[in-house]
């Protein structure tokens, strides 16, 4: 589904990633782990498709398409979600509306109309319920005095209805508390399927105990030094990530 | 002839008709020479430095209506606040329309100021607040002042609330070929007392039009006057509008200022506060386009200890739109634990938008808390970034990043559908669909 190759990026000159490689298939979830500034973050918006970050060298493929000509909206329309560590304030805009304007802009893109009010209005309800959320809370607007948690919420909120092949979960954890991780974990886990795939960025190994990952990624200084299973993760949270650091000197 | 000597010639032709023996007279002859003395601003006076009326001047304007115009309802109805009930005084080319009007005298007074200037029952509300807050030395002003004549007149005695809002539209037909207007309005809210207005100058037709309007507000002990100004004009069409607003003890004044359209706007807004625990509010949202101008000049004068002031305005600049804030804030030496808060953020949509910010502080107390700042940008980037990532389009997220932060302004709008009509408006500047709550 998702195949980087030998991907180098960087933002204002200063390179971020420098070569990394990942194959994601359908069905599968993965863990990329590092320490902070190794280029989790940039990872993933190089991905869904900021335009200030340069894609130097390599490839990112998405069902056998190149993104490097397409926008950030265009690689959603293709099914591409990233769920923001640090969320945008919209004011005026509720929740309700902006999920709305955000499918209905796919829905667009893919020449099908409006998806009717009933319809929408029902799916909202549905999933709404899967991450506990109250009818108050989608009225209001956008991530506008949310708390951490909510902001959170919200985004895996989005990320249930707008269904993408592809999830990124950057930091999603941050924030949370426990019992909201369980909640946001919960929801991930049902959305997911055989013919999707989630790749979870984080730097504690935490919600992975909820999420589990069929692979472990570490990413450091710009390339992915090492791979593995869950196990991995476990490693690295009674080592720490000293250990892989050393390991590489 | 230049419009200035137009004008002294045209006062000759008005005192025919009004009555010389008024003291009003007395007060619109000596407005009359301040006029005459000084002549239109021109650029060279600080306060006009960024704003020039010499476009404006050019016009050849009839000073008084050729004849008089009416309009169908119909044809006019979107210009109302019309899902409210409201009073109504509505003028057509500066003549008051009764057919489109819904004053009331049922304990408080709703009517016109060409009633309050003549008869006796209003002699002494006239006596005691016309022309007392406008500055007479400014030469606009006085030039309205000499041909003050119509407008609305609007008395809440104490401890009255007026139930509806009450809407004030001067309407301009275009029948009259190019046009000067100078509406004159008084608001009286004595102790206690409660009212809600919204005002707005509407151009129907193709033609110069130059409304050159002032309104005095008067907010007495505890007080509430909340003043809402629609100025959503034809691309041909000119105001200066000069408010003057004086606030007693505890009184609590709100002006709002939505200002989406129109050749060259300008808002001179002067708040004198003359008691203490007197809060002061101006807000404004601002979205212009092509060659179009907009300039607020906001005065807040803390004269008394204790007083508040909040000042926040919002512009949205694009093609060659030239936007314009000056806010002066004077913080007399008295004025001690005097709150002063102004803001002015503003977004240039294209390389070639304009705006001109720049605070004025002055301030002689030495224990206050006075706040100012003001930014200049572009949508930030990241925010755009994540609403594309949603599938929104780069050019709908542009339009929705606009339209939210034009959008915290409106938190303060207290008339429900007021708010919702100035959203669509705003969303419809800006070309967004948010769609409507399920």
């Amino acid at each position: 589904m998702l195949t980087v190759k030998e991907l180098h990026a960087s933002v204002e000159e200063k390179e971020i990633l420098k070569g990394i490689n990942l194959q994601v298939n359908p069905g599968e979830v993965h863990a990329i782990m590092g320490p902070n500034g190794s280029g989790k973050s940039t990872l993933s918006t190089v991905i869904a498709g900021h335009e200030d970050y340069e894609v130097e060298k390599g490839s990112i493929f998405f069902d056998g398409e190149d993104l490097a000509e397409l926008d950030a909206e265009e690689r959603a329309h293709k099914g591409i979600f990233l769920s923001f560590q640090y969320p945008v304030e919209i004011p005026g805009v509720t929740v309700t509306n902006f999920i709305k304007t955000a499918i209905n802009a796919s829905r667009k893109a893919q020449g099908l109309d409006d998806m009717p009010a009933n319809e929408m209005l029902k799916k909202i309800r549905e999933k709404a319920a899967l991450l506990e959320i109250d009818s108050k809370f989608l009225s209001r607007s956008l991530n506008e005095g949310f708390s951490g948690g909510e902001k959170k919420r919200n985004e895996i909120f989005q990320l249930a209805m707008l269904e993408p092949k592809l999830a990124i979960l950057d930091e999603t954890d941050s924030g949370l508390d426990i019992d909201a991780l369980k909640i946001v974990a919960n929801g991930v886990n049902k959305l997911k399927s055989k013919d999707n795939a989630v790749v979870v960025i984080t730097h504690y190994q935490r919600l992975l105990d909820y999420i589990v990952p069929d692979f472990v990624h570490v990413l450091y200084n710009g390339r992915i030094v090492k791979s593995g299973t869950k196990e991995l993760a476990h490693e690295l949270e009674a080592k720490g990530y000293d250990w892989i650091k050393q390991e590489l000197a | 002839m230049e419009l200035k000597e137009k004008m002294l010639s045209s006062f000759m032709v008005l005192e025919q008709e009004l009555d010389l023996s008024a003291p009003v007279h007395e007060i619109r002859s000596k407005s009359l020479k301040t006029f005459e003395e000084k002549g239109f601003p021109n650029s060279k006076l600080e306060a006009w430095k960024y704003t020039s009326l010499a476009k404006l001047l050019k016009n050849d304007y009839s000073i008084f209506p050729k004849k008089e115009t009416t309009i169908e309802l119909k044809d006019v109805k979107k210009y109302f606040l019309y899902e409210i009930d409201s009073y109504k005084v509505v003028f057509i080319d500066g003549i008051y329309s009764p057919f489109l009007s819904d004053t009331t005298h049922d304990g408080i007074d709703v009517c016109l100021l060409s009633a309050a200037l003549t008869k006796p029952k209003y002699k002494s509300v006239i006596e005691k607040y016309f022309n007392q807050v406008a500055d007479q030395e400014e030469s606009l002003t006085a030039l309205n002042t000499s041909f003050a004549k119509e407008g609305a007149y609007i008395y809440i005695p104490k401890s009255m609330v007026a139930e509806k809002p009450i809407q004030i539209i001067h309407f301009s037909t275009g029948e009259q070929g190019d046009f000067m207007l100078q509406p004159r309005s008084l608001v009286v809210a004595e102790e206690n007392a409660q009212v809600q207005i919204i005002e707005r100058h509407q151009s129907l037709a193709e033609h110069a039009v130059w409304t050159n309007a002032v309104t005095e507000i008067f907010a007495d002990k505890n007080a509430l006057v909340d003043y809402y100004k629609i100025q959503n004009d034809r691309h041909d069409a000119s105001l200066v509008d000069n408010t003057y607003i004086a606030q007693k003890e505890s009184s609590n004044v709100k002006v709002h200022t939505f200002s989406f359209g129109g050749k060259l706007t300008r808002n001179n807004l002067n708040f004198y506060q003359k008691g203490e625990r007197i809060d002061s509010t101006m807000k404004g949202i601002t979205i212009i386009e092509e060659q179009q101008h907009v300039d607020h000049y906001t005065l807040v004068n803390h004269e008394q200890p204790n007083c508040e002031s909040h000042q926040d305005y919002k512009g949205i600049y694009a093609d060659k739109a030239v936007g314009v804030f000056n806010g002066k804030i004077y913080v007399d030496q008295i004025a001690q634990k005097t709150n002063a808060f102004q803001q002015n953020n503003n977004i240039l949509l294209d390389n070639k938008a304009t705006i001109n910010t720049k605070p004025q502080l002055e301030i002689f107390a030495d224990d206050v808390k006075c706040s100012h700042g003001c930014t200049i940008g572009q949508l930030d980037e990241d925010a755009l970034f994540y609403l594309r990532s949603r599938g929104i389009p780069k050019k709908e997220a542009k339009g929705l990043l606009t339209y939210a932060f034009a959008n915290n302004v409106l938190e303060s709008v207290a008339i429900p559908a007021l708010k919702t009509r100035i959203n669509k408006l705003i969303a419809m500047k800006l070309g967004v669909e948010i769609g409507h709550d399920l």
